[in-house]
């Protein structure tokens, strides 16, 4: 296991070494900064003092090193519209999007997983095929849509939600929470269905399919051969062999989800980093743009390497292989 | 003599399809009287697997019993739902599969799934569940069940493996045991200590087997009479010694010459000419008269029943007045 895991950990750090060398790159091919940063009056002193304070006279070589170095520390360097501390401006964003991506995937799971047991078990019954076609709506129809058609539906002609924004919020230091006000809350609702009935249905086709395939196998047949209640076979002995790809997608796309906010956040000004990004790219700029890279690469490979943990943790096979 | 454990009648398969209805199973009838292993045998096909899965009711859709009556312990069981079968199946009737490899949830250690099977049909705590599922990997011969018992199926090998399906089996006190080929996925070493393991719980239990098996040499070894089956229909059935010493139908005698017999080198293996019908252009009287060298006018016009001969009874007109 232990062996496993510093495989784990090591391939995890290449990759995202790799991820900074292209976050690194995008400085070297956006032009000059200090050109996007002064304006015509700013003299030559001037701009070389900027260019020093922002360390890109030295060598590119060094330039990298001092980039992983500062970004391992959590410094990202300091945005080029606005001045400030990249890191601080993605901290301010962060929960925003972590709150709504979380809720998302719960929200998925909660719904998608019974969803595609249910279907798989009452196949061919008209409310399964019934949920099937409006799984393939949901998983044709893009999310931008799906969120102005539930602004139009709740906040325009309903009145009941809010459009965009955030409502209130509760700080506990860096964090920012909308879970612990009504505000809060109400404005959650409608990015978090937006942002995850493309999710349910992915979720929901992959239980369906697996338990059909389990449903197949023999160690099933076997267990209603032994006189397993047919509730205690779905839930108890197929369920539980299909969880493992549920787990890696899950996983998979709270990455997926955070890149996927970036149009739900912007649909519904949500004050997250998608948003932040979108800003950052109209303004071209850079440190943002390299430090939402890495961090979002950060994420993905993070929740990789949880995944391969989890497996492990699952599946009694796995665990042996691995020791 | 007493009741048999198990009484089929009569039993007829069907599965409604697109192209019409295939009868699977045709008129089969059989017993099987407490202690006894009975071994069914015939060619791929055949419907001995299909006569297992509808005694324990676990025909796959749209295939259901189309007729006959199945009679288990003095109560009739073809007709219970799904529900009330449940409680049967492990409680009176235990299975074997045939591959041990895939038998087993790979996610459940072999303990887990015995104390399941074990709590679901004997009325146990969880500690005395235990403890049966001990002594149960101990009857089979599992070396060190207590360590064994939290083990998980891919740390066993296929033999020990099929030895905890055996186990699992017995653990609701069942009666009747339906083997459906258990030594097939077997190296041949491994087979000859399974079919003796069924041979001694038979005996020391008084369990009853249905052995399910296209192997004549697991029958000879392990069982007591054998029932043989060809196309969907019972053809001979008699005790074991007599049906194998001498057989009475066309088709068992072809099956007995078609096994190669050792030491004697030949330079063709005899075989039965042709192939199986499909169960959906089965000819009309007897089953097997394409392919049989007695064929009679008689044998293309009406089917023969089964009927008594000497030990046993057979299906054949060869027997029973003639094929003109």
């Amino acid at each position: 296991m232990i062996v496993f895991l510093i495989k784990r950990l090591s391939n995890a750090a290449l990759v995202m070494l790799a991820v900074a060398l292209m976050a690194f790159m995008i400085f070297r091919f956006a032009g000059d900064p200090v050109e996007l940063m002064v304006n015509e009056q700013t003299t030559q002193e001037q701009r070389q003092e900027l260019r020093e304070r922002l360390g890109i006279d030295q060598p590119v070589l060094m330039q990298f090193a001092r980039f992983v170095g500062n970004a391992v520390q959590g410094d990202f360097g300091i945005s080029y519209r606005n001045q400030e501390s990249v890191m601080s401006l993605i901290a301010e964003r962060f929960p925003a999007t972590f709150e709504l991506v979380i809720l998302a995937t719960i929200l998925s799971l909660v719904v998608g997983v019974p969803l595609g047991v249910i279907t798989a078990i009452y196949r061919g019954r008209w409310f399964s095929e019934a949920v099937q076609f409006a799984s393939i709506i949901g998983v044709s129809l893009p999310s931008f849509v799906i969120g102005i058609l539930l602004i139009l539906g709740f906040s325009v002609s309903l009145g009941w939600l809010p459009a965009f924004g955030r409502g209130e919020v509760v700080q506990f230091g860096w964090w920012s929470t909308g879970l612990l006000t009504h505000s809060g809350r109400m404005a959650l609702i409608l990015p978090t269905v937006a942002l995850s009935l493309y999710q349910i249905t992915l979720v929901m086709r992959l239980v369906r399919a697996e338990m059909l395939e389990t449903l197949r196998s023999d160690f099933v047949k076997f267990a209603r051969a032994r006189g397993v209640p047919a509730w205690r076979i779905h839930y108890r002995h197929a369920l539980r062999n299909c969880l493992m790809p549920v787990v890696t997608m899950t996983a998979m796309n709270i990455g997926a989800l955070i890149a996927f906010a970036l149009v739900t956040e912007t649909v519904f000004q949500w004050p997250g980093m998608g948003l932040l990004f979108i800003q950052a790219i109209t303004f071209v700029d850079i440190p943002v743009m390299a430090a939402y890279l890495v961090i979002v690469s950060f994420i993905f490979v993070t929740l990789n390497t949880l995944v391969d943990i989890t497996y492990a943790l699952i599946d009694p096979r796995l665990r042996d292989a691995t020791t | 003599m007493p009741d048999p454990v198990l009484e089929v009648r009569d039993l007829r398969v069907q599965f409604p399809g697109r192209h019409g209805t295939v009868t699977a199973l045709d008129g089969v009838s059989l017993h099987l009287n407490a202690g006894e292993i009975l071994g069914v045998v015939g060619e791929s096909g055949a419907g001995k697997s299909m006569t297992g899965l509808a005694v324990q009711g676990l025909l796959e859709p749209p295939g259901h019993i189309a007729g006959g009556e199945v009679w288990l312990n003095g109560r009739r069981i073809d007709q219970l739902s799904n529900r009330q079968m449940e409680k049967i199946r492990g409680r009176e009737i235990g299975a074997i599969f045939q591959d041990p490899l895939t038998s087993l949830n790979p996610l459940f250690s072999v303990g887990s799934q015995l104390e399941e099977t074990i709590r679901l049909h004997l009325d146990m705590t969880r500690a005395e569940a235990r403890a049966r599922a001990i002594d149960l990997l101990r009857q089979v011969g599992i070396p060190g069940p207590k360590e064994r018992i939290d083990h998980y199926p891919h740390q066993f090998s296929g033999g020990m493996r099929q030895r905890v399906v055996i186990a699992l089996a017995l653990a609701g006190e069942p009666k009747l045991i339906i083997a459906d080929e258990p030594t097939t996925a077997l190296d041949v070493s491994i087979q000859a200590q399974i079919i003796a393991l069924l041979r001694r719980l038979c005996d020391d239990l008084g369990t009853s087997v249905m052995l399910v098996t296209h192997d004549l040499g697991v029958i000879a070894e392990a069982a007591d009479r054998i029932a043989v089956m060809y196309a969907g229909r019972m053809v001979e059935i008699g005790p074991v010694r007599e049906v194998l010493r001498q057989p009475t139908h066309p088709y068992t005698r072809g099956l007995m010459d078609s096994i190669p017999a050792l030491g004697r080198r030949v330079a063709h293996l005899t075989q039965i000419d042709g192939s199986m019908p499909r169960l959906d252009a089965i000819p009309d009287g007897c089953a097997f008269n394409p392919r049989c060298a007695h064929v009679g006018p008689r044998c293309r016009r009406a089917r023969p029943a089964l009927m008594p001969t000497g030990a046993g009874q057979n299906a054949c007109w060869l027997t029973h007045g003639g094929v003109a």
